[in-house]
């Protein structure tokens, strides 16, 4: 179990997280919503551990983030980051590989691991291709299926955390992969996703965290979330709320 | 870009060509000796029962000169290579060079002091004279290294950013005074100084080998055991620790393994350029940045390129003999040029 309680951070002297608790649950998938510059990414940083919180705890399985061995810590907190610098031309699969570092299952489940993240990713098509000869939303999916491998096949006691996995996808791969996500916490691992795409978050997320300048504006189901009124307060955006035809979830409509 | 060979083709290639540099860097120079006789001495030297008769030059050439010169060329193309790796993989960048982190120019001055120092003081005991260049480059190089290490860290981590722009600025302040100290020389220094900073395989003597091959083999030892760790730094150093690696103390161990191994090679053979840079490239070209094949063979490479370089080294002008820096940067410089160019192509 992740979570953090009464967390305050602060960057160059600007407390940019401030008053947070927050639990991630076995199985659900939790959207984090906000502006730019709302916080999104520095309660990832602080959750994955690369950023030290001023005030207040995170916890990972009870025990202090910054107390986990590497390694171990590594096979129960998978993290994506929003950009990635890779600049060496590593076979795709081979990039994919690298996410079974932290384990030590055997060579041949390790195959079969990664052979199957290159599928919940969708980029099997791509294996014996060049890194550097990917796309940039064919890159961002191959980051994707690492850290999917990494704690494939996703289960209770792990955790992934998302940072912006569908910025650079086409309309049909941000559902494809927001279902392998979805999947992933079906099979009981929590995650966290940042997210800018207020459809797909009521689509995909079981819990919805609005930030807004550092603090938490609302927690909750995305019906209750992303209604107007906290659209408005936060993001200024005026908007229509209707039912998902067939779905049932919220469509969220700019006015 | 598609990888051309498999490993296994890669060692099989690599080994075939070491063993061919070695037996021709054996066998070439001002006295080229038949490779029968190269063969059958250089056995006989390593204890095999073969009939000595005829063999007395071969195996004197061999013993006192040639030997002890292959095994130095080995071991600096070896570690040169490897510590380009190293750097390589610790700056994230297939362009970075052992240089960087100011290694090669602390040994430079840590050698000039030696030269210039010993000369002006000239109190020097013979017998401690070549071990006190050598000692002065090595802790030159280290020394540097360790500054630009310590200036790049804040907080409990190293900004590898802060690192090389403290490595560039520590470079030409140690060239500035090698600079200073080539004015105050006199001729002869002068001319030890040059050659020295040119780099060569020239008087190779068992005594100067052997702290190398130590350092070479302790460097080629400990490397490999990181290379998974190596893979993973590539991604990135907050991706390498979400996958469980220790990076600052994977830092750490890279910067002092290319400052004892290039410090070392440095320290016997003198400036050396391009071997660090251009060959995990080429081996990358080959068969991909995967750590675990790039390692081993780029000390193969290494070790071949720079014995082949020697070997030019000494027959180009012969009798005269070339600096070897001067071959490798002819070699190695438009190779750099032609990677840029197709990089951008």
């Amino acid at each position: 179990m992740l979570r953090v309680e009464n967390l305050h951070v602060r960057r160059g002297g600007k407390e940019v997280l401030a008053g947070i608790d927050l639990q991630l649950l076995p199985g659900q998938v939790l959207g984090v919503l906000g502006p730019n510059g709302a916080g999104k990414s520095s309660l990832l940083g602080v959750l994955s551990g690369e950023l030290a919180a001023h005030q207040g705890r995170v916890l990972l399985d009870e025990q202090e983030m910054a107390q986990w061995p590497g390694a171990e810590r590594a096979q129960r907190l998978a993290v994506l980051p929003q950009a990635s610098s890779l600049d060496f031309a590593f076979r795709v699969e081979e990039v994919v590989a690298l996410g079974r570092l932290p384990h030590q299952s055997g060579r041949l489940r390790d195959a079969q691991i990664v052979d199957a993240a290159l599928e919940a990713a969708d980029v099997a098509h791509l294996r014996g291709r060049s890194y550097l000869a990917l796309s940039g939303g064919e890159r961002q999916r191959v980051h994707l299926a690492r850290v999917l491998a990494q704690l494939w096949p996703g289960q209770a006691g792990h955790h992934l955390l998302l940072d912006e996995p569908t910025s650079a996808l086409d309309p049909l791969h941000q559902h494809v992969t927001l279902q392998a996500i979805r999947a992933f916490a079906d099979r009981g691992a929590a995650v966290l996703i940042i997210l800018h795409d207020l459809n797909l978050a009521a689509r995909y997320c079981d819990r919805v965290l609005l930030l807004e300048g550092g603090h938490p504006h609302s927690l909750g189901v995305p019906a209750e979330v992303l209604r107007p009124e906290p659209l408005k307060a936060v993001f200024g955006l005026e908007v229509l709320v209707q039912k998902h035809p067939e779905r049932g979830h919220p469509l969220i409509i700019a006015r | 870009m598609n990888r051309l060979v498999k490993p296994r083709t890669l060692f099989l290639g690599l080994g075939a060509l070491c063993v061919l540099a070695i037996w021709l860097s054996l066998a070439l120079g001002p006295v080229s000796l038949p490779l029968i006789d190269t063969l059958r001495a250089a056995l006989r030297l390593l204890g095999a029962p073969i009939d000595g008769q005829g063999l007395e030059q071969a195996e004197l050439i061999l013993g006192q000169i040639r030997l002890p010169r292959t095994l130095l060329g080995l071991a600096v193309g070896g570690v040169l290579a490897l510590s380009g790796v190293a750097m390589q993989g610790l700056f994230r960048n297939p362009l970075a060079d052992p240089g960087l982190v100011g290694v090669s120019s602390g040994a430079a001055l840590g050698a000039a002091i030696a030269i210039v120092g010993g000369s002006m003081f000239g109190a020097v005991p013979e017998a401690i004279a070549p071990y006190l260049l050598s000692l002065c480059a090595f802790l030159g190089g280290l020394g540097v290294t360790a500054l630009v290490y310590r200036l790049g860290r804040r907080n409990g981590q190293t900004h590898v950013a802060t690192m090389l722009l403290a490595g560039i600025a520590l470079t030409a302040l140690a060239s500035s005074t090698v600079g200073l100290f080539t004015y105050l020389a006199d001729d002869a220094t002068l001319r030890t100084l040059t050659f020295w900073n040119l780099g060569s395989l020239n008087g190779a003597s068992y005594q100067r080998l052997w702290p190398l091959l130590l350092v070479t083999v302790l460097v080629a030892l400990w490397l490999p055991r990181r290379a998974k760790a190596l893979n993973a730094l590539l991604l990135g150093e907050s991706e390498a620790r979400h996958l469980g690696i220790d990076v600052e103390g994977l830092k750490r161990e890279l910067v002092f393994c290319t400052a004892l191994g290039v410090g070392a090679a440095v320290a016997a053979a003198g400036m050396i350029g391009f071997v660090g840079l251009v060959v995990p490239h080429l081996v990358r070209l080959l068969s991909g940045p995967d750590h675990r094949t790039l390692r081993p063979a780029s000390i193969l490479a290494g070790a071949s390129l720079l014995l082949l370089a020697d070997l030019v080294a000494r027959l180009a002008l012969a009798p005269a003999e070339l600096p070897i820096g001067i071959v490798t940067a002819f070699i190695g410089a438009p190779f750099f040029l032609y990677l840029l160019l197709r990089g951008r192509a």
